[in-house]
């Protein structure tokens, strides 16, 4: 057995395979296990939209991406280095993006004559050798392993066959050196009372480990050392759980208890599911009949004094525009989530875009000014919505929080954050009239613009709210042309104002240069490796990422004027490119590509240096 | 709803300092009086009441009464009360509708308010039209209405507000007439007693664009044509000339010369089936016009049981530390 171990810097492993082949579940062990062993990692799960797309079709075909390293990485990778292959149709889709010399890892059993026909193979690639000059291939029957190796126990076939995804975890958790013990800890807990199941993945998972070591058609053993991150008490974590954890945050820091309308919706729900568990902290949560009433019921509660939320993906955004309107006008706090993912219409349901940009920033009749701030990472979703939340009660106003598909499924290695360390919120609701005796709900903080917010129950203090324009101070439905004007001049210059809360905007590379790569939400991994990759290579370029887009910071108008050029990679037809230019009249260029997956950073880095010539 | 101690006030003190701006000879000024001479009989402080409304002639309502009050958007009052009453649960909550802002844009969050037997007490005024847009026909409209968005008259089968309610799975359905004040004060008095989600129906007149619509149950006539429900009473009308008995599932008028109280249906408000035939009298022009209780039962509302699921899951958990969230699961520590 002369394997030999080689210590690699980075891996990218994509596992592919039907939808029912349990793809997710192996992609998330493997990462699970990766984040133990102290990697910084990166993942991108990528699952069609139908629940079970026919079994064996292209269509049904789900894969999870990671790449891990033993630096500091911000993408889960171009190119895989190894792609597991459930079946033909996972071959057929995914066999292309494999890096030249790639090592494949087969399931040879799924190989039949109908899986092969359905996946559109005239021969088989198992034996024709057409894949052999360019990969390593590595066909094993795991199906036969897992069966011979589950003969003892008492367990159907079908159920058998159903561990050959821990075969193959297995296998890769031998190739990269990485231990089975959380995985055997967390079967346990997950089929609890399920010993049979819990043994035969158990068994198969070991199978698959000591078939690698074994065998000899693997020579080599990876290793991929700790990386090196700032010291701190780590996890991992995808956005989607940050995002409910950065709202419980301000939940407990704002002593409000959350209140969440919301309406089932891909790639949103995972938000509802999370807080719904979360009865114990006092977290209300509202499976409403629609999206609209998703958000009016958390209107209704922000009148009421609940810190309110409402989580949706764009087409939900679409249908919330009234009530958005309403929300701003009435001066209510609310935090409104976009996991945005492919448009137009149900567009892609499953994958990732930011094309939701112009929504948020414009999808609404009137002047309808909000904050919009964007997660850059998934686990910066916790502190966007953490900020959502203080803002949004701070200023009395509905906040934007855009995230997406790629951030909210994607996972990374997290710095838990210490709750005494968060920016603290402070929420003063109005208990005493506040001129000579009388309230007026629209009286404005000269500071901040924010109008009080006196909550039912509060004696003295009865007033009403509406969507019709409201008089200065009084709050008292207005038709007066003046008034309305000074109300809209109001309602923008108090969500400008939120710009004080902007922290100087870091630069990473020189503050001047040949080229600024300027990103926003979930393009900021992409950026920053091609601006390392840019950097060390002796580019003068530079990156920006923008948080908050509404309002912009004050200082970002200054900084996009000091490089000769600006490159905006964005996942839509240019949307913050436009504002961008717009507002500071710069030329600058985009790279917008719209195939409902992250922009990769060799793409941009190839982008950067055609501008430069 | 306990209140430790009762205020005393008065009409007076829910009149808003608002001028009131609806056409003269409105219904909905009758409606507006009679619910701030009611308001006050609940015992309630003022603050502890909201009233929300959607779009329409009758969503001004909450700028005229001294409440706490939501003028909201189109159809979306019931979903709005829903998360008001969720976030406090103490509140009293009224919502304020009409015919097309309850039924036709709203119709969805009408029926989960109900369904849900969410606590709040759901007013439509029922004027068959569309006022504040001018006169289009509403979902209420009979067949054949002449507006200006059907000048050859409408096609569409109106719906009838108590049946969809039921439906819904309401547990309180009840009828009543702007006109009608003091039945109005008691059916208003009824809704807000009853534990649970309750839907009154106010047949509403508007003098503008559908005048006289509900005379036949208001005007001389009105005595032959309606039939004021009571819960354990049998179903008598036209001065107990007329009585209403049913044959088989069918309900028929009988004239009470050669028929004994024995004979007649006796109204009683937890039954589900004979609410569901009361309510349907309305597309019968055989049969009169059922005002009053049609259905009121106990249900555990949706409200109470968030309330118990929290409490429940806090004493079964303890109260949760974010802390201790924020470290749970796999951790590692790099130094």
């Amino acid at each position: 057995m002369g394997k030999t171990f080689k210590t690699i810097d980075e891996a990218v492993i994509r596992f592919a395979g039907d939808s029912g082949d349990g793809m997710q579940l192996t992609g998330g062990r493997f990462t699970d296990t990766t984040a133990i062993v102290g990697n910084d990692l990166s993942t991108l799960p990528d699952f069609p939209a139908e629940i079970r797309a026919p079994a064996g079709s292209l269509a049904g075909v789900s894969a999870f991406q990671i790449k891990f390293s033993s630096k500091d990485i911000h993408t889960p990778g171009d190119k895989p280095d190894v792609l597991v292959a459930m079946n033909p149709a996972a071959l057929k889709v995914h066999q292309k993006e494999l890096i030249p010399g790639g090592t494949m890892i087969v399931n040879l059993d799924a190989f039949t004559k109908k899986n092969l026909a359905f996946a559109g193979y005239d021969s088989n690639p198992m034996e024709d050798g057409s894949l052999d000059d360019y990969f390593t291939v590595i066909p094993i029957e795991m199906n036969k392993m897992v069966t011979a190796a589950c003969a003892d126990l008492d367990l159907s076939p079908k159920l058998v066959g159903r561990t050959k995804n821990f075969f193959a975890l297995g296998v890769l958790f031998y190739m990269y050196d990485r231990p089975m013990e959380a995985t055997e800890l967390w079967l346990k807990k997950k089929f609890a009372g399920k010993d049979a199941i819990i043994k035969a993945n158990s068994i198969a998972m070991k199978t698959g480990y000591n078939y690698a070591h074994t065998t000899e058609l693997f020579t080599t053993r990876f290793k991929v050392e700790k990386a090196s991150l700032p010291p701190g008490k780590y996890r991992n974590i995808n956005g989607n759980y940050a995002t409910s954890l950065g709202l419980l945050a301000a939940s407990e820091k704002s002593k409000l208890n959350i209140f969440l309308g919301s309406y089932p919706i891909t790639p949103a729900s995972d938000i509802l599911h999370t807080l719904s568990s979360w009865k114990h902290f006092g977290v209300q949560t509202f499976q409403a009949e629609d999206e609209i009433a998703g958000v009016t019921s958390a209107i209704g509660a922000a009148y009421t004094g609940s810190l309110s939320v409402t989580t949706t993906s764009g087409p939900g955004i679409a249908l919330k525009g009234e009530a958005l309107g309403l929300a701003i006008i009435t001066e209510l706090p609310l935090v409104v989530i976009n996991v945005q993912r492919g448009g137009p219409s149900t567009g892609l349901p499953t994958k990732t875009e930011q094309s939701d940009l112009n929504q948020a920033l414009y999808g609404r009749n009137g002047e309808a000014p909000m904050p919009v701030i964007a997660a850059a990472t998934p686990g910066d979703c916790f502190y966007a919505a953490y900020e959502a939340c203080r803002i949004a009660v701070k200023y009395m106003t509905p906040v934007m929080l855009l995230t997406d598909g790629y951030l909210a499924n994607g996972s990374e290695p997290w710095m838990i954050p210490n709750m005494d360390e968060l920016e603290p919120i402070d929420v003063k609701f109005a208990k005493k009239p506040n001129a000579d005796g009388d309230y007026l709900p629209y009286l404005r903080d000269k500071k901040t613009l924010s109008r009080p917010w006196a909550i039912p129950g509060t004696k003295g203090l009865e007033h009403r709210v509406g969507g019709i324009e409201k008089a200065e101070n009084t709050g008292h439905v207005s038709y007066d042309p003046e008034n309305h004007h000074r109300m809209t001049l109001l309602r923008q210059e108090k969500v400008d104002k939120v710009q004080n809360e902007i922290a100087p905007t870091e630069v990473y590379g020189e503050k001047s240069g040949d080229l600024l790569i300027l990103s926003w939400g979930g393009t900021f991994g992409a950026s920053r490796s091609a601006a390392e990759t840019l950097q060390e290579e002796g580019f003068k370029v530079s990156h920006i990422h923008v948080r908050w887009i509404s309002p912009l910071p004050k200082d970002l108008g200054k900084l996009v004027k000091s490089y000769a050029n600006v490159l905006v990679p964005e996942i839509n037809l240019g949307q913050f490119l436009r504002l961008i230019r717009a507002e500071y009249l710069v030329d600058a260029k985009g790279l917008n590509l719209v195939r409902g997956r992250p922009i990769g950073a060799a793409t941009i880095v190839e982008k950067v240096k055609e501008t430069l010539g | 709803m306990s209140e430790t101690q009762t205020p005393v006030l008065t009409k007076k003190d829910y009149e808003s300092d608002q001028a009131v701006r609806w056409c003269p000879g409105c219904g909905d000024y009758a409606i507006l009086s009679q619910t701030q001479k009611t308001v006050p009989s609940f015992g309630r402080k003022k603050e502890d009441i909201v009233f929300v409304s959607g779009i329409g002639c009758s969503s001004r309502f909450p700028y005229y009464m001294n409440t706490y009050g939501f003028h909201s958007i189109h159809g979306r009052a019931p979903a709005i009360a829903s998360g008001v009453k969720i976030s406090n649960p103490d509140l009293a909550v009224f919502v304020v509708t009409g015919d097309g802002d309850g039924l036709s844009i709203g119709g969805n969050h009408f029926m989960h308010a109900l369904r849900r037997n969410m606590d709040i007490n759901i007013m439509m005024f029922n004027n068959r039209i569309y006022g504040l847009t001018k006169g289009q026909y509403s979902p209420t409209s009979e067949v054949g209405k002449v507006t200006k968005a059907t000048p050859y008259g409408s096609i569409d089968i109106p719906l009838n507000p108590p049946s969809l309610a039921l439906g819904a799975q309401s547990t309180f359905v009840a009828r009543t007439i702007d006109r009608w004040q003091k039945h109005l004060s008691a059916m208003m008095e009824r809704s807000y007693q009853h534990d649970g989600g309750s839907f009154l129906e106010i047949y509403q007149n508007c003098n503008i664009f559908n005048d006289g619509a509900f005379e036949e149950y208001t005007g001389k006539e009105k005595l032959d044509n309606v039939i004021e429900l009571e819960n354990g009473k049998p179903m008598l009308f036209a001065r107990e000339t007329k009585g209403i008995k049913l044959e088989g599932s069918k309900a028929i008028v009988v004239n009470m010369d050669d028929h004994s109280a024995e004979d007649l249906l006796v109204h009683d408000e937890t039954d589900l089936d004979m609410a569901h035939i009361i309510a349907n009298w309305t597309s019968n022009p055989q049969l009169p016009e059922p005002i009053g209780v049609i259905y009121c039962v106990d249900r555990p509302t949706y409200n109470q049981d968030m309330v118990d699921q929290i409490n429940s899951a806090k004493e079964k958990k303890g109260k949760g530390s974010v802390q201790g969230l924020l470290n749970a699961g796999d951790t590692w520590v790099v130094d």
